[in-house]
């Protein structure tokens, strides 16, 4: 599986939506993505990449597109 | 008046999201003008949000003898309708962005972001004269049971609150906790009786507009619900620099001991104050509070009785406790015991059913130095996210929703288990129950098992459950 696909399945699994939906999704444009959601997306993405995110970045990651940089900062390309 | 706001004059009372200041005389002014298109004394369904036309509209009522139905702006539209027909309330406060949900009635006010609605109700049902405010039980469950406070009962909380915490003019704190619910609501009470600011914002923890919000404007306190301590913890609050900030609170549920453990020892060494508290939207809000000196040694603790307040434990006879480290029903007496319950407008005109005392529901005991702890309870809810959520409630929600479904609910806190027997209809029900309650679906895990245990009688054997658990 590539790292795109696994970022994305992390997004489909918590929130229980289509990936078309996904890729223009923003923090709280769904009822699923609330500050609840936020924090077990945060945990899964933590897990999947193992890696261990900052405040900075956790509070940053606000959209789809945005958490993509994020996680390169982490050497996590999603491609 | 119950909120004498016309002490502070030009103090600042509230600073906006988009960073407008607004003093007390300013709400006061805003107040008079809304209240203007009420003539008399009825009830006002208000829709809240942390946002000034919500909180103007909120004391503009409190204030003029008008009482306000309060729920949160995202209320379930289903169950709005519900609270419409069981309450009939006169009017309609509401943001101005959603008022197209009502595009039949008359819109005769609007201001700050806020409307008002004239519905097709008129005195509806007759109200009690101590009746000031109502409030749902939890928050946000689909119960449209309510809570019917007085004027006494807020009046009593707010000066108790005030001298336990010692809030002050130069208090400045934050909205984390929806106006409508009881414990968000005592914050905004507290801090306007006691001239302080209040930054609203709509914005979460996990916005990083929140924490500029809360550094540009030297936030000195903030108040938690168990799950945004867990937050907290997980987005490395120890590590954050806010040297602004004083006082933490927390109630809403019981904190992990490891997590009030870990937030006393930061407040100790940081110099700030981390109390622990314990309320019920029937006692008003808060009923006791743990020392901030004592929150280590007495780690896991609800505290004390608040100033005015008192407790006793009963054993199942009713009788009174009277030696330490004894298990009984947790009992509190005080002015800010709420009147009682209205399921539907009939009970509006009701007076007080409950003498000031009540009956938590809650199991606790005392320790040799009377400090109390909660170790159970007697009816079966759950607490997810601070709201308390009935287990039966929620389990005949269901059924009366999927006919012929077998289901059972049971869990922990901030995590439910619903129990069913037809494998087809798990989505649909995560789905439905997330969207009734308003809570987030990661709430709710929903199982499937071959069948639900029950005894010989037919009655479910609730204690089993817990072995479909996942392990943690």
């Amino acid at each position: 599986m590539t790292n795109l696909e696994k970022y994305t399945n992390v997004f489909a699994e918590i929130f229980g939506i289509s990936e078309k939906q996904i890729e223009k999704l923003k923090y709280q444009d769904i009822k699923q993505w609330d500050s609840v959601g936020h924090m077990t997306l945060i945990a899964k993405l933590e897990e999947t990449f193992d890696i261990m995110m900052d405040t900075e970045d956790i509070i940053g990651l606000s959209s789809f597109e945005k958490g993509k940089e994020i996680m390169a900062k982490y050497g996590i390309e999603i491609k | 008046m119950v909120l004498k706001l016309s002490n502070f004059e030009n103090k600042k009372a509230v600073i906006t999201e988009d960073n407008k200041n607004i003093t007390y005389s300013e709400i006061l002014f805003n107040c008079d003008e809304l209240v203007k298109h009420i003539k008399k004394r009825c009830l006002v369904l208000l829709l809240s949000s942390n946002t000034i036309g919500s909180l103007v509209g909120y004391i503009g009522f409190l204030n003029n003898n008008i009482v306000p139905l309060m729920l949160d702006s995202k209320i379930d539209n289903s169950l709005l309708q519900k609270f419409l027909y069981l309450y009939k309330p006169d009017y309609i406060y509401l943001p101005s962005e959603i008022t197209e949900k009502f595009t039949n009635l008359k819109n005769i006010y609007s201001n700050l972001n806020y409307s008002l609605l004239k519905t097709d109700y008129n005195s509806g049902f007759e109200l009690n004269d101590e009746l000031a405010l109502l409030l749902t039980t939890s928050g946000s469950t689909g119960s449209p049971k309510l809570v019917r406070q007085s004027y006494n009962n807020i009046k009593a909380n707010t000066e108790s609150i005030v001298e336990f915490l010692k809030i002050n003019e130069t208090e400045i704190t934050i909205t984390t906790l929806p106006m409508s619910y009881t414990y968000g609501l005592s914050v905004i009470n507290s801090h306007l009786y006691a001239g302080a600011t209040i930054v609203l914002t709509e914005k979460t923890l996990m916005h990083k507009e929140f924490w500029q919000q809360f550094k540009i404007n030297g936030v000195t306190s903030f108040a938690g619900v168990p799950y945004i301590y867990e937050m907290l913890a997980k987005l490395r609050f120890f590590g954050m620099k806010l040297p602004s900030l004083k006082t933490m609170t927390q109630a809403g549920g019981k904190l992990s001991f490891e997590l009030h453990k870990k937030f006393a020892e930061w407040a100790e060494n940081n110099k700030k104050k981390f109390i622990v508290m314990y309320g019920q939207t029937e006692a008003t809000a808060r009923m006791s509070y743990l020392p901030h000196q004592r929150s280590l040694q007495k780690c896991g603790s609800i505290g004390i009785a608040i100033p005015g307040g008192k407790f006793y434990l009963a054993d199942s006879k009713g009788n009174k406790i009277t030696s330490d480290e004894t298990v009984g029903e947790l009992v509190y007496e005080g002015d800010n015991v709420s009147l009682g319950y209205a399921e539907s407008g009939l009970d509006l005109c009701k007076a007080d059913e409950m003498n000031k005392r009540l009956f938590t529901g809650d199991l606790a005991k005392f320790d040799k130095d009377g400090y109390y702890y909660i170790v159970g309870r007697k009816k079966r809810f759950l607490k997810i996210f601070g709201n308390r959520i009935n287990l039966d409630e929620t389990e005949e929600l269901i059924r009366s929703s999927f006919s012929g479904i077998q289901c059972v609910c049971g869990g922990i806190d901030d995590l439910m288990y619903i129990f069913i027997t037809d494998d087809s209809k798990k989505e649909k029900i995560l789905k439905f129950i997330a969207e009734k309650t308003g809570l987030n679906q990661t709430a709710f895990r929903i199982k499937t098992i071959e069948q639900i245990p029950k005894n010989e009688s037919g009655k479910t054997l609730y204690s089993e459950l817990s072995k479909y658990y996942d392990k943690v």
